[in-house]
């Protein structure tokens, strides 16, 4: 033991305590707030920082992101892309460097893929096809149907607009 | 042993459906009466049953009934009365109690409502309901029992989950699960009709009443959840497009394109197929979400492996359902396309291609939320699809139906008309236009925000329009039917929320900052002052309360007390404080002390200054009007003499093959 201690912590010790409640009590009760107060140089990297950490998801938590997660290891993570940004790496440069430490996981916006060329272009080959069922559905419809129906025309369908 | 009457009566209610649900099927197959008159008695026993078991659930949270596992798990004794109320559906068993029994006032009221239906198609329209209730009940009891026991019995209970512990979480699941439950009624007539082959208009009019109310409460359910997310998570968003939001609001973009086609079909015969179709889908996709949300799989595909025997039977269940019913409507739907004829320039187009962007818009957000899963299964390497995805495709599939909106009413079916449409492209493009300039100063310039108010004007002013044209057409009292009203409002919902979200994302500002007591932060123009943090208790928690005193040009604005709660379990949860107001929200939630431990120094806040935000939930609450105001229309309580036993209209199908 080092000299001066007596029963009172070091201030070493101490923080390794608070960490170690900290964790404690942030791991599984993420709903407590992550709100960190940092010294951006500007307001203008502020809402940098604001933007990139809502697209970045906490790697340990359910489905939260690196802004809103109050996990320790979001927190890191926070810290760590504030002083990359401090050293004057692009959006880019930072995504990169988290995704080549938890991969493509952390990223909320899926980078185009072999793998998830369904996920990209699925909606658009949905929309295509559906688009074509329509326009031969109208085309159709133009030319036959029933110009008079016997049920509707008597009874009130509030057709009249 | 109260309890294990819970469970009988839940056995009972199951026997019950499996009557409902099969002899008067049988009966209508056949021509028995006595068969079909089985439909309504066994759905009300049920009902009686049902509401029995959900009662006994309730007194077991009500008077501490540890020896139930489920009481146990989530309540224990400070939890205050009401919250243990809302307990009941705090998780997986409860809440599928509630489905059941919300499945069954429907029923009821079906069963009650639909003596002016021909006996035939309300017997199969019951029948199909308590199908569904067989599928339900028998996941109850054979996989899920809220009833089971716990040996010997703790002293006292665990926690309902603090997020939960919030007005907001009592009233959600309910309404939502109303909305969810709603499209089984549009499903029964669907599946009711292709069973019958009674595909004329009859089976839609029916119908759509219900399928506006089922929608009209869907969207109150999220509205609820949008709020709620915003006032008690803590991070002031109001929807981040997680898995458990897209459950719900794929069945509300479904249902939305549904009581578009429906319709159609009542109105002009056409759509037919589709409009089935929808109904199908817009119940299964609320089938799914209801599953999805609370089996587990969302955390991991593999939390399904933790009860292998729930996930089977959901699993099960859906397949019989979807592929069931969509066997079915291979077998059975129109072949041929019937209805009045259209051409390309009419209301019928419009509708359509609102409905295809609502349905393509379902299907990437399906996509969208169960790509990780597939991903996760097939160890193709996990991966995220969170709001960059969703929040950039969902505004392209939906710009089509904003931008054609305004004009819908104003097509005629079959034909429309050319010269009035330029003269109300003109109208509310000037209008659009005009007031995107004017907003232009006002917001620096800033695109979305200017957008946001363009799209208000261009769905505003294209109401109004067609509020005068009715006024000055139309002999005073028919002007507004009550479906053409809901219409409106609806529209103008659609308007107020695209304002309201346009407008607070571009123009919200969000600061985290270090504040010791005394110390003022100014935003947007008001003074935030840091008054400290002193302790505080209530019914079952402790709390730091932060107060912090807002004023503007000197004058107070508002007091607020964000806290940072601890429940007996330990469990954190901060409470938001917010001043709300139709323009502008401010809103405050309370971090950590600087200084671990000493909470008279400096504390970190986080402050939002969120302009509009409110108008998202108005534009919200106007469309469940519009849903509602719609549903109450005086057609559709006509007392209809018809005839839906006689396909009146085969005639002209026939005469046309």
């Amino acid at each position: 033991m080092k000299p001066g201690i007596g029963n009172r912590a070091s201030p070493a010790r101490r923080l390794r305590l608070a960490f170690f409640i900290a964790l404690l009590t942030c791991v599984g009760f993420a709903h407590a707030q992550a709100i960190e107060p940092m010294p951006f140089a500007n307001h203008a990297q502020e809402l940098r920082f604001q933007h990139l950490t809502h697209q970045l998801r906490c790697p340990m938590c359910q489905n939260e992101t690196l802004a809103d997660s109050n996990a320790p290891i979001a927190r890191d993570l926070r810290n760590q892309i504030f002083k990359l940004m401090q050293q004057g790496k692009s959006d880019e440069e930072i995504k990169q460097y988290l995704v080549a430490r938890y991969s493509n996981y952390i990223l909320y916006d899926p980078p185009l893929r072999p793998g998830t060329v369904l996920l990209w272009f699925g909606p658009l080959a949905i929309l295509l096809a559906g688009a074509g069922v329509v326009l031969v559905a109208i085309r159709k419809r133009r030319r036959e149907g029933v110009e008079t129906t016997t049920v509707g025309d008597s009874a009130d369908n509030g057709e009249d607009w | 042993m109260t309890p294990e009457l819970g469970q009988l009566a839940l056995i009972l209610a199951l026997l019950l459906a499996l009557a409902q649900g099969v002899l008067p099927l049988i009966g209508a197959w056949r021509g028995n009466r006595a068969l079909m008159a089985v439909a309504r008695p066994a759905a009300a026993g049920q009902a009686v049953f049902v509401a029995f078991a959900f009662g006994i659930l309730v007194w077991a949270f009500l008077h501490f009934d540890f020896s139930v596992q489920y009481v146990a798990d989530n309540s224990n004794l400070e939890l205050p009365w009401y919250y243990r109320i809302a307990a009941v559906w705090g998780a997986h068993e409860g809440s599928l109690l509630l489905w059941i029994f919300i499945l069954n006032v429907w029923t009821v009221a079906l069963a009650a409502f639909s003596y002016k239906l021909p006996d035939v198609f309300a017997s199969r329209v019951l029948a199909v309901m308590g199908l569904i209730a067989v599928g339900f009940l028998a996941f109850i009891v054979f996989t899920s029992d809220p009833f089971g026991r716990l040996l010997p019995m703790p002293g006292d209970g665990a926690d309902l989950n603090p997020v939960l512990q919030d007005p907001g979480m009592a009233f959600h699941p309910p309404v939502l699960y109303t909305g969810y439950v709603g499209f089984s009624v549009a499903f029964a007539f669907a599946i009711a009709g292709l069973l019958g082959g009674e595909l004329e208009q009859a089976w839609v009019r029916w119908a759509r009443p219900w399928t506006n109310v089922a929608w009209a409460f869907l969207t109150l359910g999220i509205v609820a959840g949008s709020w709620w997310a915003y006032a008690e998570l803590g991070w002031g968003g109001w929807w981040f497009w997680d898995p458990v939001e897209n459950a719900s609001f794929m069945p509300w973009l479904v249902g939305a394109a549904l009581i578009h086609a429906q319709a159609v079909t009542e109105k002009r015969g056409s759509l037919r197929a589709w409009t089935i179709l929808l109904s199908i889908f817009a119940f299964s996709l609320s089938l799914l979400g209801t599953f999805l949300v609370r089996s587990g799989v969302l955390t991991s595909v593999h939390a399904f492996a933790s009860d292998p025997r729930r996930g089977v039977f959901i699993l099960a269940f859906l397949t019989i359902v979807v592929g069931g019913s969509l066997l079915l409507y291979a077998l059975r739907a129109p072949k041929v396309a019937g209805g009045k004829a259209f051409q390309l320039l009419s209301r019928e187009t419009v509708l359509l291609i609102g409905n295809l962007m609502f349905a393509v818009a379902a299907a990437m957000v399906l996509l969208g939320t169960l790509f990780p899963l597939i991903g996760d299964a097939l160890n193709l390497g996990r991966i995220s699809v969170g709001p960059p995805y969703f929040g950039f495709l969902f505004p392209l599939l939906m710009l089509p139906v904003v931008v054609l909106m305004p004009f819908g009413p104003f097509l005629r079916w079959g034909k429309g008309e050319s010269p009035l449409l330029k003269q109300i492209l003109l109208r509310v493009g000037i209008a659009a236009a005009a007031c995107a300039i004017v907003a232009a100063f006002f917001v620096d310039g800033k695109l979305k925000a200017i957008v946001g108010v363009a799209a208000l004007a261009w769905l505003g002013v294209g109401v109004l329009l067609y509020a005068y044209k009715r006024w000055r057409d139309v002999p005073r009292g028919r002007r507004y039917p009550g479906e053409m009203a809901g219409m409106l409002l609806a529209h103008l919902g659609v308007g107020v929320f695209v304002a309201g979200v346009l407008l607070t994302e571009s123009l919200s500002v969000t600061r985290d900052v270090r504040m010791a007591p005394g110390d003022t932060q100014h935003i947007s123009g008001y003074d935030f002052r840091f008054d400290g943090v002193h302790r505080t208790t209530g019914p079952n928690w402790k709390a730091d309360q932060g107060v912090i005193t807002v004023t503007r040009d000197s004058k107070q604005i508002a007091v607020m007390h964000p806290q940072k709660r601890t429940y007996p379990r330990g469990q954190v949860q901060t409470e938001s404080a917010v001043d709300a107001g139709v323009f502008r929200d401010l809103y405050v939630a309370l971090g950590e002390p600087m200084d671990a431990g000493n909470i008279e120094g400096a504390w970190a806040l986080r402050l939002y200054y969120k302009p509009f935000v409110r108008w998202i939930w108005g534009g919200g609450l106007l469309m469940m009007l519009g849903g509602f105001v719609c549903a109450a229309d005086k057609r559709f309580r006509l007392k209809r003499t018809a005839d839906a036993t006689a396909p009146v209209d085969l005639q002209p199908q026939e005469s046309r093959a």
